[in-house]
């Protein structure tokens, strides 16, 4: 029977089927070797022609873009000093290859800077979501400054995650890292909660500086910006830093806390 | 020679009938205005010398004014009406500051007549006139528009109809040319610079949480599995709404545009997307269309309710509106960011309702090139639509990193040159040439897929292919790259060369998760759709995502072509090719 109707439905194809190509398979012919010539020079000025061919390469695929971004920008009010705070970084480059300028640092609000560092770096993709980064880094504050080398990977780790992790070695020897990261979870188009960790390590005591070794400090902020625009979205948060160790001591025998809850009104921005 | 002069108080004339916009009547053509009452054709540029003048416009919309570049003053440019058979010259003059050009989108002509700068030629300086002389050896519905520097996405496009020497196998009392277009304030290049920063810049229709609680979306497992990947089953189009307005012949949905009927009339609608970032859906509600012509080429009629069109494709249906009132011409963007609502109706100032968008779709597994060919008593069509629920269960389910490992395994495509610019490969890729394209697949209406275009016409050429050529479409959304086989055009990437009449199978990847409207200059492909000896030439493909498309090309054009993805932030950062046909004494 199902041979029958096999038969049949066969028979069918046959009548109504248009004139089909022979059934034979696919040829495994090699592709011919790519010509050396163009065809349009044989018909137009051939150096006319050289200059269109680099505005079209250029054109597909050949984009340097430029960006500068303030993750943090913001206003923190504290238990003592009231002060502000940067963190943003600027990019210039192609696809793969970018010069980074990273920058952050905060100050008391009508006093002092307190720390201010400048990095200038090499970044170069590794991978789909990951550059490597290295190049120098600068403190203008705290005194007595430092110049630091520092290699880096940043990216996007999988479910989102913003990552940087930095490892810092200065003029005197001294060793540092630094790893930061944080997710922006949508709450509606527009609201987006970022949680953002930071946490600073040191080989060694830098005691003129008030770090101590191993886990010198950790930072937990949550901040809640409104979208305006994607480029330009206000925010409000809550952070809450803690010094460990030889830092905490360091702090304390500097008569500041050890561990403070700021809140903080700022503005997350690019252009 | 014969030019079109826009009257302009004719124009603002009509504009007021037509209810509104008179604001920026003075830069539509005036076949674009209103239907020209009932005396087919509307007024097209025709003849044997036609004089096109490339030149920039200021265009207002809502109020909002935008730099637009024009071909004779207007957007869409006119149509260019030919018959086949004619030859023509078209001396387009360049009246801008920058070089410019255009290309005749699915005109079969010589390679250097093609405007493409850098391949057919060294383009249009300013202040130059280029004159494009050829035969016209086919007919049906066409395009054209620049192919410099993303000049078409601010304007500069028009349509080409080319009536047929022989009887039309179509037969209709009238017709409308209907062009789709996306319109942004923000220039094109500043639009690729955000994106270049944020690549989901223009999306605005993410999965929130306020979305979670609500139970929409994704359930929070496939959240956690898409994020785990990091993947966005919400990215469907990289420009949206606002940043778009959508428009029919240069009109937006309060402007209406009006196309007239007699009730009973057969209209063919010329259907063309000149789009530069926007795929979209298109239906008439309560009124079938038949779709008689894909790219110029004439196919078997067949009726459906709705069809997504691809950048740069051209569909003509023929409707027939069995009453005296007015409906609705819906382009709908394909991620439902927005729409446009064109008229026809039997006298103008009718107006049609505007539907309420439909809900954002979301991309599922297939999309992703997870093959569903295992998943036994599934129907492709309602898969792919995709019950998400029922993918974190059972066999499906396997831990993430697994997951990232399978969709990024250089073996399923071992020609891609792997690196920061390919972020997924397929790892199951399937024909998708019978799925109803991205977001219609689970509709009670009948939607058109690609299995259903069968050539009215045999198939010219009934050689098997004597070699096989696979393209895969690859990406990193996050760092905005797209390229082929991994590799950017600027990258000096090889040209795809082939011998002069060879016959070759073309295997197109997408290991994407967004449709690609690819395109081909100087030919017309077969598509490998089901259906040998009929199979549908087209000038452009859409490939869905995480699928593969097939064709069939018979490489007869001597030259240098372009081969591009047809959006265009696709292709101005790297999905661009050269196609070379040699005869074989000339290969090395």
């Amino acid at each position: 029977m199902m041979i029958l109707l096999m038969l049949a439905a066969a028979a069918v194809a046959e009548q109504d089927a248009p004139p089909a190509p022979p059934a034979t398979e696919i040829g495994n012919t090699p592709a011919p070797a790519p010509p050396e010539d163009h065809a349009a020079d044989a018909l137009f000025d051939p150096a006319e022609m050289a200059r269109a061919r680099e505005i079209l390469r250029k054109e597909n695929g050949g984009l340097i873009s430029r960006s500068v971004m303030f993750n943090l920008a913001e206003y923190q009010a504290r238990a003592r000093s009231d002060g502000y705070r940067w963190e943003g970084a600027a990019r210039f480059g192609g696809d793969l290859q970018k010069l980074v300028i990273k920058s952050e640092g905060e100050g008391e609000l009508g006093g002092a800077l307190e720390d201010a560092e400048v990095q200038l770096l090499y970044s170069l993709a590794i991978a789909p979501y990951f550059d490597l980064q290295a190049g120098v880094r600068y403190d203008i504050k705290p005194n007595p400054s430092r110049t630091y080398v520092v290699v880096g990977i940043e990216g996007i780790a999988p479910f989102w995650f913003d990552v940087d992790a930095q490892l810092f070695l200065s003029n005197k020897g001294d060793v540092l890292a630094r790893l930061e990261g944080y997710y922006d979870q949508r709450i509606t188009q527009r609201l987006i909660a970022q949680p953002r960790a930071e946490l600073n390590l040191a080989a060694q005591d830098v005691r003129e500086n008030g770090i101590g070794s191993g886990f010198s400090d950790l930072e937990l902020g949550l901040r809640v910006r409104y979208e305006i625009k994607p480029e330009f979205a206000p925010y409000i948060g809550v952070e809450w830093v803690r010094q460990f160790g030889d830092t905490a001591r360091f702090a304390r025998a500097a008569s500041e806390d050890a561990s403070v809850t700021n809140f903080i009104v700022g503005v997350h921005f690019w252009f | 020679m014969k030019n079109v002069i826009v009257d302009r108080r004719a124009v603002l004339k009509t504009a007021g009938l037509a209810g509104g916009a008179a604001a920026f009547a003075s830069y539509l053509p005036a076949w674009a205005h209103d239907a020209t009452g009932l005396t087919p054709p509307m007024e097209s540029v025709s003849g044997e010398e036609i004089a096109l003048k490339l030149a920039h416009a200021t265009f207002g919309l809502n109020g909002k004014a935008g730099h637009a570049l024009t071909v004779n003053g207007t957007m869409p440019g006119p149509i260019i009406r030919l018959k086949e058979g004619q030859s023509v010259r078209l001396a387009v003059t360049n009246a801008l500051a920058e070089d410019s050009s255009i290309h005749w989108h699915g005109i079969l002509l010589p390679f250097n007549m093609d405007g493409v700068p850098g391949i057919s030629f060294p383009g249009i300086k300013p202040g130059q006139t280029y004159n494009y002389d050829f035969k016209v050896q086919q007919a049906g519905t066409y395009w054209y528009h620049s192919h410099s520097n993303m000049q078409d996405a601010m304007g500069m496009f028009g349509a080409i109809i080319v009536d047929p020497a022989k009887p039309d196998p179509v037969r209709y009392d009238r017709e409308h040319v209907i062009i789709l277009s996306d319109w942004g304030a923000m220039h094109p290049h500043a639009m690729l610079k955000k994106l270049k920063i944020e690549g989901a810049y223009f999306n605005r229709q993410k999965q929130t949480l306020a979305g979670l609680t609500k139970g929409k979306d994704q359930s929070l497992s496939d959240r956690l599995m898409w994020g785990a990947m990091r993947m966005d089953p919400t990215d469907i189009s990289d420009v949206s709404a606002p940043a778009y307005t959508y428009l029919i012949n240069g009109h937006d949905s309060a402007a209406n545009w009006t196309g007239l009927f007699t009730k009973g009339e057969r209209i063919r609608l010329r259907i063309i997307n000149a789009s530069s970032m926007s795929n979209f859906n298109v239906r008439i509600p309560s009124l079938p269309m038949t779709v008689v012509q894909a790219d110029g080429i004439d196919i078997r009629p067949v009726e459906v309710d709705e069809f997504q069109i691809g950048i740069a494709e051209t569909y003509d249906v023929i409707v027939m509106p069995p009453a005296e009132q007015a409906y609705g011409f819906i382009a709908e963007a394909i991620n439902r960011s927005g729409l446009c609502r064109a008229t026809l109706a039997p006298r103008l100032g009718m107006v049609a309702s505007v539907p309420p968008l439909r809900e954002r779709p979301l991309l599922g597994m297939k999309d992703m090139g997870m093959g569903m060919g295992d998943m036994a008593g599934m129907d492709h069509g309602s898969m792919a639509g995709m019950d998400h629920s029922m993918m974190s269960h059972g066999d499906m389910k396997m831990d993430h990193g697994a997951m990232n490992m399978k969709m990024r395994d250089p073996s399923v495509a071992p020609q891609v040159k792997m690196g920061p610019g390919v972020a997924t490969l397929s790892p199951e890729a399937e024909d998708r040439s019978g799925d109803r394209p991205t977001g219609l697949e689970k509709l009670d209406h009948r939607v058109l897929t690609y299995r259903q275009l069968v050539a009215l016409e045999p198939n010219a050429d009934s050689r098997v292919p004597s070699r096989e050529l696979d393209i895969h479409l690859t990406a990193n959304m996050e760092r905005y790259m797209w390229s082929f086989d991994g590799v950017k055009f600027s990258d000096r990437a090889e040209p795809l060369s082939f011998r002069q009449n060879e016959r070759v199978r073309v295997n197109l990847i997408n290991h994407t998760m967004m449709p690609h409207p690819i395109h081909m200059h100087g030919h017309f492909f077969e598509l490998v759709n089901g259906n040998p000896g009929n199979q549908p030439s087209k000038h452009t493909v859409n490939v869905l995502p995480g699928g593969k498309i097939s064709f069939d090309l018979t490489a007869d054009a001597l030259g240098d072509w372009a081969f591009h993805c047809h959006m265009l932030f696709h292709m101005h950062t790297g999905m661009f090719r050269v196609v070379t046909v040699r005869k074989e004494d000339d290969q090395a």
